[in-house]
């Protein structure tokens, strides 16, 4: 009796190997957890190296050195930070509405984490894949605005305030440039054989079908389409430029000023989550999602083999960079200790590239690798324009998003509709059309 | 088990009755707080747990919307409105009025639906009629539409949408004295 329960349990947990679907669609309880765990654990430890990186990348755009003292080149920082967060007082000052002040950052919270679940990390690795996925991921996205705004109404003080309220304005009205340039990158999909969709792994696989990276087709209308989002997703994410709500020179720190430790960390959580997501609508619609680089110009056996190391190369160059910095630390006996954790910490990345090259892991991991490449080329972007732009006023901001963005949108829109149209609607609807108006017009004049 | 979709639903009546309990606690709570940015937090949960209905009904493309237009989009403007009012001046105001013989006329004819509803059950809902599989959902609202064939609302929605051009040009000449 028990050895048939166990035997069911397995071979639950084992059929979903052989289904080449995300366990979500294949309705697969234990798999579907297990991805939730991962890419839960993923992003937090995205988040964790995004810390470190954008210290250490901005400083090194100042020419400082950025967090040096805690392990070698700083490594150790994230864990000091989040030990030092997590001891920190947690303060609820005395006029703000407990209540609300507590559920705010973990409404933001939820919004950045949720709208992973459809995230496609490859053709069967998501938690799950919705026919709205990618309205999923907008519609649960903008539900942060609202833990930003009652967070700043909660702390009863006039720099939140001010903060959420540029906040909501902010995201209400990117959003609208945003949606827009969704929408013509959905209409492209709308021209393979199977018809458009709105999920995110047949997005992707939509531009396999037609062989171009949405952000190629219809050139120029696709890449206005991507600048038009990447412009509005940074607004989406209150980050430099666009980071009024929490403009330091003005408001302190905006909406999350009276926050501190645990709930200040979850809204630090929130946002990296947040820039990751967009990153990763941004790489799905038009960069072609998990698919690799050149699948047309360098096809065949020898160049998939080829491409398919990169993930394996990447982690020994990382593991090679730590060897270097090892060798290069100061000799002095007090650095003993931290030349050896780089040491073993390069170690370790290149035995995780040694087994990324086993045949087997290789096929399956390089989707997610390409993948993951392309939303940190976004995260550099990020971190880039925070070291290069100077903060924009607000009236400025708005005039970007309703004089510029809007406007562009629309147009591109029409025109990706008109280029778009296929020849049998042009000869069943739009001709009939015009000729019917012409008719009217002789009838009239 | 419902041939439209591949894997059966799971805890039906569970997720039915989660979803319901919440709506109905967060439109009590809508109606019973004082204070306004409250209210507002209430009426949201309850709106989400409406989309997650939806999605129980196969329908994730107005679950989706749900989402988008009320939790997301009308629900902020909503709460960027109550918090610019002052919450002191609205806690002393009285918060129901006194109006028992309308109150109870309302209720008892509401009762009353409710109440033939779950005597007469079933025979009311038609059993049979078409029902899109989850994955063609919002293909199917896109092709009611605006398809050139299928697309019989086509009207109705355009209708919709001039009245709301309607709101927003009021709306800009209430706001600006010279335009």
């Amino acid at each position: 009796m028990n050895s048939s329960l166990l035997q069911s349990i397995v071979d639950y947990v084992q059929s979903y190997l052989s289904s080449n679907q995300t366990p979500g669609v294949a309705g697969n309880w234990f798999w579907a957890t297990v991805y939730v765990l991962l890419v839960f654990a993923g992003v937090s430890v995205g988040v964790i190296c995004m810390n470190w990186l954008e210290r250490k990348i901005l400083a090194h755009m100042q020419v400082r050195l950025g967090p040096m003292r805690v392990g070698p080149h700083g490594l150790l920082q994230p864990i000091a930070d989040a030990l030092k967060l997590l001891l920190k007082e947690d303060i609820i000052p005395a006029e703000a509405d407990a209540l609300v002040f507590w559920i705010a950052p973990f409404i933001v919270d939820l919004a950045a984490f949720t709208v992973f679940i459809v995230v496609p990390f490859g053709p069967a690795h998501a938690v799950t894949d919705m026919n709205i996925g990618i309205l999923f991921m907008l519609g649960v996205s903008s539900l942060s605005v609202l833990g930003i705004v009652t967070a700043g109404w909660a702390s009863n003080s006039h720099y939140p305030l001010i903060g959420a309220l540029r906040s909501s304005a902010q995201m209400v009205s990117y959003e609208v440039a945003m949606g827009l340039a969704v929408v013509s990158a959905i209409m492209m999909t709308s021209l393979s054989a199977e018809g458009g969709t709105l999920s995110m792994i047949g997005i992707v696989q939509r531009q396999q079908e037609q062989q171009v990276w949405f952000v190629f087709k219809f050139f120029p209308l696709g890449l206005v389409a991507f600048a038009i989002f990447a412009i509005a997703m940074i607004a989406e994410t209150n980050r430099a430029p666009f980071d009024l709500p929490e403009a330091e020179s003005e408001l302190t720190a905006g909406f999350h000023t009276e926050y501190s430790g645990f709930r200040w960390s979850l809204f630090f959580l929130a946002e990296y989550a947040a820039m990751m997501a967009v990153s990763s609508i941004a790489v799905t619609l038009w960069l072609g999602g998990w698919l690799r680089p050149f699948p047309n110009a360098l096809h065949g056996a020898t160049w998939d083999l080829i491409f398919s190391f990169f993930p394996g190369l990447t982690f020994l160059f990382l593991g090679g960079l730590c060897f270097f910095n090892a060798s290069r630390m100061p000799k002095h006996p007090f650095f003993k200790i931290q030349t050896m954790g780089l040491a073993a910490f390069g170690a370790v990345l290149g035995l995780i590239g040694l087994v990324l090259f086993v045949p087997g892991i290789r096929e399956r991991v390089q989707d997610i690798f390409w993948f993951t490449a392309k939303v940190a080329a976004f995260m550099y972007l990020y971190i880039w324009y925070r070291g290069t732009f100077p903060r924009y006023r607000f009236d400025q901001l708005m005039k970007v998003g309703w004089k510029v963005l809007l406007p562009t949108g629309l147009a591109l829109l029409i025109l990706t509709a008109v280029v778009a149209m296929r020849t049998e609607v042009w000869a069943e609807v739009v001709v009939p059309m015009w000729l019917g108006f012409a008719d009217l017009l002789r009838r009239i004049f | 088990m419902n041939p439209l979709v591949a894997n059966p639903p799971v805890a039906t009546p569970f997720f039915f009755y989660l979803l319901s309990g919440i709506m109905i606690i967060g439109g009590i709570l809508v109606i019973t707080r004082k204070n306004a940015v409250h209210s507002a937090i209430a009426l949201i949960t309850a709106l989400l747990a409406q989309a997650g209905l939806y999605l129980m009904l196969y329908a994730p493309f107005v679950a989706g919307v749900q989402i988008i237009l009320y939790a997301g989009g009308i629900m902020v403007l909503f709460l960027f409105v109550i918090m610019l009012i002052s919450i002191e001046r609205t806690m002393k105001e009285r918060q129901f009025n006194k109006q028992w013989l309308v109150g109870i006329a309302a209720a008892a004819a509401l009762g009353g639906l409710f109440i033939s509803v779950y005597a007469k059950g079933k025979s009311l809902f038609p059993e049979g009629h078409p029902l899109y599989p989850e994955a063609q959902n919002t293909q199917a609202i896109g092709a009611l539409l605006f398809d050139s064939r299928t697309g019989m609302y086509m009207f109705a929605f355009e209708i919709a949408s001039l009245l709301l051009l309607v709101a927003i040009i009021g709306a800009v000449v209430m706001a600006k004295k010279r335009i």
